[in-house]
């Protein structure tokens, strides 16, 4: 089981609290599909994913940000049992989606980027700290699955 | 996945903008890599102190991003540009590569962090590109 500080879970109750999920969820999404081109692989039918901004502005790549980031609110009530929370959108990811587990990192990194601007000094190191130690516990639960 | 001439643009556009807080920048992105990922840490027992805001980990800053800057000034041919740096990463300070990685993403976080309007996503993509070529010609000497 993983071991939380009381600052770790203040921290991420806080960090997601405050954060615009409507906006940082579709502009995480976006920069993971332009910063790693490759991961537009998963994403064939959404039509138009040409170029940056065809890729900011794609409605169908917002919506599914919004999901993606609604999926990470169930961890952060959930933090002492991501693993269990996640077993059922593990195997999605794994037998349904077939998506690279690595991607899960990409995005992970792009998160965490697309928060580090909203919260601005806000976004110390400490909190970067639990913010990613809380990303990384949701990466291996969704990669656990896998077979 | 070499650099093209829009990425060398992009860079050094970015690199104009944001060159004037490189101390700042470099300071900010290893106080993050310490603390974020403590086995980094182990490369500075050498220090007494490695809080944030510490003297050494400052200064150290100002070194990385200098070098940085060099690599930017010669991003047309980083490999033989920064053989000097190679050499000193391969047979002394023998950093595993795989840190470079790190430092780099807490680079970016502060940049971010730093120049949210300039931080585009092409300014990222570029970046982020630019930084693991950099690492790539650091690690040339390895072995």
């Amino acid at each position: 089981m993983v071991e939380w500080t009381e600052f770790e879970r203040a921290t991420i109750q806080d960090v997601f609290s405050k954060m615009n999920s409507d906006v940082v969820g579709p502009q995480a999404l976006a920069r993971c599909l332009i910063v790693y081109p490759w991961t537009q692989r998963y994403f064939g039918n959404f039509g138009n994913l040409y170029n940056a901004a065809a890729i900011m502005g794609n409605p169908m790549v917002a919506a599914h940000g919004k999901t993606v980031l609604g999926g990470l609110d169930r961890a952060v009530k959930n933090m002492d049992d991501i693993k269990g929370t996640y077993a059922e959108l593990s195997v999605l990811h794994s037998e349904k989606l077939h998506v690279d587990p690595d991607n899960f990192r990409l995005l992970a990194d792009c998160l965490t980027i697309v928060v580090a601007a909203q919260m601005g000094a806000g976004f110390t190191p400490a909190v970067q700290a639990a913010f990613q130690k809380f990303i990384a516990v949701v990466v291996s639960a969704l990669g656990r699955q896998y077979h | 996945m070499s650099l093209t001439a829009k990425d060398k643009a992009a860079v050094t556009a970015l690199w104009a903008k944001v060159s004037g807080k490189a101390d700042e920048i470099g300071h900010d992105a290893l106080n993050r890599m310490l603390a974020v990922y403590p086995q980094t840490k182990t490369y500075f027992s050498h220090w007494k102190d490695l809080s944030p805001g510490s003297a050494p980990v400052k200064k150290h800053g100002k070194t990385v991003m200098g070098g940085v800057a060099e690599a930017v000034s010669k991003i047309d041919d980083l490999t033989s540009g920064l053989l000097n740096l190679s050499e000193l990463h391969a047979f002394q300070l023998r950093v595993d590569p795989a840190n470079f990685k790190i430092l780099s993403h807490n680079i970016l976080v502060v940049l971010a962090i730093l120049f949210p309007t300039e931080f585009t996503p092409e300014a990222h993509v570029a970046m982020d590109k630019f930084l693991s070529a950099l690492s790539l010609a650091l690690a040339e000497k390895y072995r």
